[in-house]
């Protein structure tokens, strides 16, 4: 650097960085770079405050924690447990809660943050996939999210594993197994995780050194990249005026989104300070230390795991058979099937997507949920999947809840299992199909005046006003992806992958309502008188549809 | 086609859509601080405000950490400690964040602000030199060249991790026969499981276990082995008395039980959480965790839920001494179906 040398305390500092950092032109190449503002794009940024909150939490944890399953009997404050044997593990659990000041808060708030952290990277993907954020360039970092949601379940399992407690206990008796389900190797695999035969005294060192170093390890390379994507693609926005795929329109990272994004970090770190402060989360004092025999009844898994132990409920046991005496028993290990299913096909969609559209041009601009009717539907058909799972988790409390027979309560999930995912898609395309329709209405119609005029021969209509410009934009500037027919390749044939893409094709976008067009709008103000006074659209005329 | 055309095309079809002419950012409308130096103060002296409550919160987790002491034993005193410090930080961090946002909102400029964006991938140019780097080192290194070096080198770094897999053998041992084998053989007495502090063995005489009792059993001098745990989670047991009249017994299993009573592994056959939940009028096993239901009138068939195979039955028996016990181990294998369940017969004994 040839500036001047710096006089003040402030600027010899700077001066001392700048020489040895660049610092300058890190601030010069992320200062300004811009953040379109939308709550919806908060959701990340929960998952990342809320991790970064569980490094801190689950760093203080780990100063009492004492992964050991050595046995010893009880002899702290805790009277109901008093000389009970139990391992170092759960004692070291029980001295955080009662003997730590702040220890119970700072376990609580751990937990919750865990809970938040996964309900916030579900949502977020949601947010990308209903917006169509996961289309070029933005693949890769689509797959990153995906594993990003399986580390965050593998982080939180293995945590809540780590009491060993009763609860936590079951649940890993339940994956011991699932894994001695897996045909072949089942049995080796769980002897090698348990170090023998189920308990044993190693797992939950394993689980500590899973926990608190491989995944977050993971997690935090991952976030990186993550995030380092979102620098090189630049945030996407939603359809705006002035909003085009060649810019992106919003607030600074210097001074505005830094202060935003830090004063919601801080806001989320309280909101979980009250929760911890005043909501019990997991009290492990309650159900005692691991005993492979006792269970209380209405067992649940943590929040995110529940939808695969939903599955292991609904799943009837006859899918377990054998052949020439080997088991092939799906009714357990078909929970793994399942989750791969489901992130399968998460990572597959973009993919899937661009090949039918035959659309590989880079988005910038978000759809509206709406304005993709069919990937919506397909969407809101997996949340249904995975909510009926979940929900079959807490199917025994809900039969208890609603006085209902537990069986008839399992036969409604099966039946859902199927039936649930069919009728959120058939639902969900015409809520969209028909939004769309509202929306043709609104931009060629005009919008209620609440004026209400007297024409003179005596009839009194209510006057529509046109929208301005912005507002048409908003809701009219959008492609809608149209049936794409077979096209023959340069030899002039139709393959039969080609004959498939059209036939799936025609399935997603046959249904369809065109974007209005301008010359749709000026004939309907034409037809209404060019002042937006719509004379027609209370007396029924069908709009024009677009086909 | 490059993706410098791609976006060139789709940029201009975003300038103008359906025939619409993107109208652009729309002006910008100043706010209330934006206009009135006094709505300007006021802001400034709310956001100031949250920080000072901050500051406020901060000061009482420091006091709350001293003046709500943890009483040995008492669980008011740590729910309370709890609830004051989780006050403390609640004012103190969310008040930073509602200041910091309020500012934000209200003092510093919300004009929104373009940026364009560029092509993510580089100049042709720049692919050009790229391409030439790795060129370059191809010829320098010579590897191209060099098939043996490449292969070789390959081949090496291939098998190099093998070593660091083969480590990990002794994560555990091999299975063997331990999934067919229980604590229980003949004559193991049945005792009562003594739940969370270990006692001395109390033995079951037949005549204890009444209709419609249930007892939740393991072998005796387990605790004396050398995991007690990894043997309960094998060899826990219920035992049950049923009017014999309601017994739909197997003639190959006619003896496996004493005027009624019966004894079943407690571990589901689904995914092993122990089957605890027994239904005195329907005399219907239920898992807790899957919903599997097992008749004991039936020799525990499944009748609902995901488990297959029934519960294994522990042949019983009466000693000498008038006390329960085991005529032998389970013939079936216990817990959760596995690979290997049907290699080998369970252990004669």
């Amino acid at each position: 650097m040839s500036t001047a040398p710096a006089t003040t305390a402030v600027g010899k500092a700077a001066q001392f960085t700048e020489s040895r950092v660049g610092a300058s032109k890190m601030v010069k190449e992320f200062g300004r770079k811009i953040f379109p503002s939308h709550w919806s794009f908060m959701l990340g940024e929960v998952a990342l405050y809320t991790f970064i909150i569980l490094i801190l939490t689950g760093t203080f944890l780990t100063f009492w924690f004492k992964p050991a399953m050595g046995e010893l009997h009880y002899e702290g404050p805790y009277i109901p447990l008093k000389g009970v044997e139990m391992s170092e593990a759960y004692a070291s659990t029980l001295a955080i809660s009662f003997e730590i000041r702040g220890g119970l808060f700072i376990r609580q708030m751990h937990h919750w943050a865990a809970l938040l952290f996964m309900a916030a990277v579900s949502i977020h993907a949601l947010r990308i996939f209903f917006t169509g954020a996961f289309r070029r360039p933005r693949e890769i970092n689509w797959l990153i999210g995906i594993a990003l949601i399986a580390l965050g379940m593998g982080a939180g399992f293995t945590g809540y594993s780590l009491p060993d407690d009763l609860l936590s206990g079951n649940g890993l008796r339940i994956i011991d197994g699932l894994l001695k389900g897996i045909p072949l190797v089942g049995t080796y695999v769980s002897f090698f995780l348990f170090g023998g035969e189920f308990p044993g005294i190693d797992i939950v060192s394993r689980l500590y050194s899973l926990h608190i170093m491989i995944v977050p390890a993971l997690l935090i390379a991952a976030i990186g990249v993550h995030l380092m994507f979102v620098v090189i693609h630049k945030h996407t926005q939603w359809p705006g005026a002035g909003h085009t795929e060649k810019n992106v329109v919003g607030e600074p990272v210097l001074p505005t989104f830094a202060a935003k994004g830090g004063g919601f970090f801080f806001m989320i770190f309280g909101l979980l300070a009250l929760i911890s402060g005043f909501f019990t989360i997991n009290p492990v004092w309650n159900y005692g230390p691991y005993d492979p025999s006792p269970v209380s009844a209405g067992t649940q898994p943590d929040w995110y795991i529940g939808w695969m132990d939903g599955f292991l409920r609904i799943i009837p046991g006859w899918t377990e058979f054998y052949i020439f005496g080997w088991p092939i028993s799906f009714n357990i290990f078909s929970a793994l099937l399942i989750a791969a299913l489901l992130f399968g096909a998460m990572a597959a969609w973009p993919f899937v997507e661009a090949w039918v559209t035959k659309d590989h041009r880079e988005h910038h601009i978000l759809d509206r949920p709406r304005n993709n009717p069919t990937r919506t539907a397909f969407g809101m058909a997996a949340v249904v999947w995975y909510a009926v799972m979940w929900a079959a988790a807490s199917g025994d409390l809900m039969a208890v809840f609603f006085h209902m027979s537990l069986n008839d309560m399992i036969y409604i999930f099966r039946f859902l299992f199927f039936a649930g995912p069919i009728i959120a898609y058939i639902v969900t395309k015409r809520i969209c199909l028909g939004l769309q329709r509202k929306d043709r209405e609104i931009i060629l119609h005009g919008y209620e005046s609440g004026e209400i005029i007297r024409l003179p021969h005596g009839e009194y209509q209510e006057r529509h006003k046109v929208h301005t410009d912005h507002e048409v934009w908003a809701l009219s500037s959008f492609e809608s992806p149209e049936y794409v027919p077979a096209e023959p390749d340069p030899d002039g044939k139709i393959s039969k992958w080609e004959r498939r893409r059209a036939a799936i094709s025609k399935f997603f976008y046959e249904d369809r309502v065109a974007p209005v067009t301008k010359d749709e709008l000026d004939a309907a103000h034409h037809d209404h008188g060019d002042h937006g006074v719509d004379a027609g659209s209370h007396s029924g005329g069908e709009l024009p549809r677009g086909h | 086609m490059t993706s410098k055309q791609h976006t060139a095309e789709h940029g201009s079809q975003l300038e103008q859509v359906n025939g619409f002419t993107n109208p652009g950012i729309p002006e910008h409308k100043p706010r209330v601080t934006d206009s009135s130096p006094a709505a300007e103060r006021m802001a400034e002296r709310q956001i100031a405000g949250w920080f000072i409550l901050s500051m406020i919160g901060t000061l009482w987790f420091i006091v709350s950490y001293f003046l709500f002491p943890i009483e040995d034993g008492s669980m008011g005193s740590i729910r309370l400690q709890n609830a004051m410090l989780g006050l403390g930080a609640t004012l103190a961090l969310f008040s930073i964040g509602v200041g910091i946002v309020l500012w934000a909102k209200t003092l510093i400029t919300d004009v929104e602000v373009v940026e364009s964006r560029h092509d993510i991938a580089g100049s042709e140019e720049d692919q050009a030199i790229a391409l030439e780097i790795i060129n370059q080192a191809k010829e320098e290194s010579g590897i191209a060249r060099r098939p043996l070096l490449r292969n070789t080198l390959i081949a090496a770094v291939a098998i190099a991790p093998l070593p660091a897999l083969l480590v990990f053998r002794d994560l555990g041992p091999l299975p063997g026969d331990s999934l067919f084998k229980t604590l229980w053989g003949p004559g193991v007495r049945l005792v009562q499981d003594p739940g969370m502090v270990p006692h001395e063995d109390r033995y079951i005489r037949a005549e204890d276990v009444t209709i419609g009792s249930a007892f939740h059993v393991i072998p005796e001098k387990m605790y004396e082995s050398e995991h007690p745990l990894n043997e309960k989670a094998k060899a826990a047991v219920l035992l049950m008395r049923i009017d014999p009249q309601e017994l739909n017994t197997d003639p190959a299993k006619e003896d496996w039980g004493v005027d009624g009573i019966v004894a079943y592994s407690k571990i589901c056959t689904h995914v092993g959480c122990p089957v605890a939940l027994y239904e005195h009028q329907t005399h219907h096993l239920l898992c807790p965790c899957h919903q599997s239901t097992f008749d004991v009138t039936n020799h525990c068939a499944v009748i609902f839920g995901p488990a297959k195979r029934p519960l294994p039955q522990l042949p019983i028996a009466v000693d000498d001494e008038g006390y329960l016990v085991a005529q032998r181990d389970f013939v079936d294998p216990v817990g959760p179906t596995f690979w290997e369940i049907n290699t080998r017969e369970t252990s004669e004994q």
